[in-house]
């Protein structure tokens, strides 16, 4: 089997630093597969940010210009780029802690400003660089270093928060459905605006196995057996929409003047106002 | 033809980012700082840069580091608060070594304190605000015409030295209005460009003989990886202890190297002083009227103004210890630069210090008061 995919990584940057059994690595494939699939992407005019924690060591594997910034910044960082250099095609790599937490201020308004930003989240659940505290998505009743009897904190719906700050393009998959997960950050990628993909991960090591969730694949059959099409969701009746089901899919995506189409308009204002 | 405005400090350093090239502002509203936003949101459109309103202090920092690595000229301005906030990714900065010049328009502190008070508060901060170690260069300017001046200078010491530049204002400077003749064209720094292609073994942040890398912008084909963890040449992480210790020694070195060409200070009435003032920004034009009252009285007092505060002018101050009798530090704050000032006098010549932090700049009196005191060898 071909695996034209390895050229988007730096082979002298590998193995990576996961752990066994982690997804990070299917979700990181699966964004260089659904860059290759499209003509306007490529390795020179593409720029991978990252934030802070494991997802965001995968700018570090990717062949691309990269930049891994401050924990929750990759977001601000993200929009200076994209507004200085409108050619390039930005993609973000973040995940549940450094999105939702430390950074969701710059993400609810990276959503409503309607950059031309493609945002994986690698949710993990957990913030697993520093051993396994609770962050925004751990779910409620799931145990962590910080939340030793479980956790109560209400978690952040990432997918809901996005529609409703104004994200224009919005999609959850998980790293067992891996060719629906490319298709999503596809689509992800054809949307001029902020677009917005939750990759569900396992953790095996920090989050798993404090929850006896069992073996990376158990945790994996977990995602297949609880995972619900967008479609067949909407059909569900609510009193079917319990336990740990949860649905997957495009929630969202709206055609709407992106960032810097809008600032080309102030431009051309301004232009006019000096004369 | 360039023609003479009334202007006020702020609008002198907006004008003077663009002169310098700035083609990027990020920033968030703050008081007395926010007249450099609203001027660049409205110049920068009109000469084809952008200015971007972001949700917070840490992500207009985060905007300009961001459009810096892709290519442009970058400033952001804040106040105290958002001096504050702003710490991490001016390290971030540091370490990664991205030009940007952030402006501190200080004022009265601690936490929201006096937010349209003039103060000179942040020196320190400046200085040593970010964590760990790391190099700095800050500048004060005296006046409007001056503010455009050092704007410019701040942004070519950042393009130059890949490094942040602090341009540390005060609220009397900020919102002073006078009439300013601005030249037409100014000296600007380019961005430094790779001397090397990939093929040709290029590493991002090999050195320049002037110990300052050409990391190449984003964009053009390097694939180059920049982060604020500790990286070789490569700009990839390690774990060395060589490697960190190098790297921390040439953040260090590169700007230490140059630092007869970065520090600038001006002196006046110093012929035959035998006792001198040390002031700088806002304070600075209060202690010149102070020092030319003094004169007209016949006391033998000169000013030495410090214009680059950070690197401190230690040379500058050594040199003065060992003339005068005495030393006198106005500044509007509790006392933050005297500390420099006494470090660098080596002990030669007492340091007086007159302080003032209660929400006035200072009147000429309350310095040449200080002046008097020090000429009797009495409490200041």
């Amino acid at each position: 089997m071909e695996r034209s995919y390895e050229k988007y990584f730096r082979q002298n940057r590998l193995p990576h630093l996961w752990c066994p059994g982690c997804g990070n690595g299917i979700a990181m494939k699966a964004i260089v597969q659904a860059i290759e699939k499209k003509p306007g992407f490529t390795q020179d005019n593409t720029v991978i940010v990252s934030g802070i924690g494991c997802s965001s060591r995968a700018s570090g594997y990717m062949d691309f210009d990269t930049l891994h910034t401050a924990h929750g910044r990759a977001i601000p960082f993200a929009t200076g780029i994209k507004l200085a250099r409108p050619d390039l095609n930005v993609v973000v790599i973040t995940g549940d802690g450094d999105c939702t937490a430390i950074g969701g201020n710059h993400f609810i308004h990276g959503c409503r400003r309607n950059v031309d930003l493609t945002v994986v989240l690698f949710n993990n659940n957990i913030y697993g660089m520093t051993g396994g505290q609770a962050s925004p998505m751990t779910p409620l009743g799931k145990k962590a270093t910080t939340a030793p009897y479980g956790s109560v904190d209400r978690p952040f719906d990432a997918c809901h928060l996005a529609e409703a700050a104004g994200a224009t393009y919005v999609a959850r998959s998980t790293a067992y459905h891996v060719p629906h997960l490319v298709k999503m950050i596809e689509d992800g990628l054809d949307n001029k605006g902020f677009s917005f993909i939750e990759a569900l991960v396992q953790c095996p090591t920090a989050f798993g196995r404090r929850n006896k969730m069992g073996s990376p694949a158990n945790m994996m059959m977990w995602m297949r057996d609880n995972a619900v099409m967008k479609a067949a969701w909407d059909k569900l009746p609510a009193d079917k929409k319990t336990g740990e089901k949860f649905p997957i899919g495009c929630f969202y995506n709206e055609s709407a003047m992106d960032y810097d189409a809008a600032y080309d308009q102030v431009i051309a204002r301004a232009e006019e106002a000096a004369k | 033809m360039s023609k003479a405005r009334l202007m006020q400090g702020n609008e002198a350093c907006a004008e003077g980012a663009i002169a310098a090239g700035v083609n990027f502002f990020a920033g968030y509203p703050i008081t007395p700082s926010t007249e450099i936003a609203e001027t660049m949101a409205k110049l920068l459109p009109q000469h084809g840069g952008k200015f971007v309103q972001m949700e917070d202090e840490i992500a207009s920092m985060g905007a300009i580091l961001g459009a810096s690595l892709a290519g442009a000229k970058v400033m952001d301005a804040t106040s105290g608060p958002g001096f504050s906030l702003k710490q991490e990714l001016i390290g971030f900065a540091a370490c990664a070594e991205i030009p940007c010049v952030l402006v501190d328009v200080q004022r009265v502190g601690p936490s929201t304190g006096q937010p349209t008070s003039p103060s000179q508060a942040d020196v320190m901060q400046a200085r040593w605000g970010t964590h760990g170690d790391h190099p700095m260069i800050a500048l004060a300017p005296w006046s409007v015409r001056e503010t455009f001046d050092v704007t410019v200078e701040a942004v070519n010491l950042a393009e130059r030295f890949r490094t942040p530049v602090i341009l540390l204002m005060d609220e009397v400077v900020g919102h002073l209005r006078e009439k300013v003749e601005l030249p037409e064209h100014v000296e600007v720094y380019p961005r430094r460009q790779p001397k090397k292609t990939r093929a040709e073994g290029y590493e991002p942040y090999t050195p320049d003989e002037d110990l300052v890398p050409n990391v190449a912008d984003f964009g053009r084909g390097y694939h180059i990886h920049v982060t604020g963890l500790i990286h070789d040449e490569t700009g990839f992480p390690s774990g060395s202890p060589q490697v960190t210790k190098d790297s921390i020694e040439r953040l260090h070195e590169k700007i230490a190297r140059a630092e007869d060409e970065i520090v600038r200070t001006e002196s006046y009435f110093m012929d035959d002083a035998e006792y001198a003032i040390i002031a700088y920004g806002g304070a600075s034009r209060t202690a010149y009227e102070a020092v030319a009252r003094a004169r007209a009285k016949g006391q033998k007092v000169g000013l030495l103004r410090l214009i680059t505060i950070w690197p401190f002018a230690d040379k500058a101050v050594k040199e003065l210890a060992a003339k005068v009798k005495g030393l006198l530090v106005a500044e509007l704050n509790y006392g933050q630069a005297v500390h420099e000032v006494r470090r660098a006098a080596e002990g030669q010549c007492p340091v007086h210090f007159c302080g003032k932090y209660d929400m006035h700049t200072y009147e000429p009196q309350e310095i040449e008061a200080a002046i008097d005191a020090m000429l009797a060898g009495g409490e200041i």
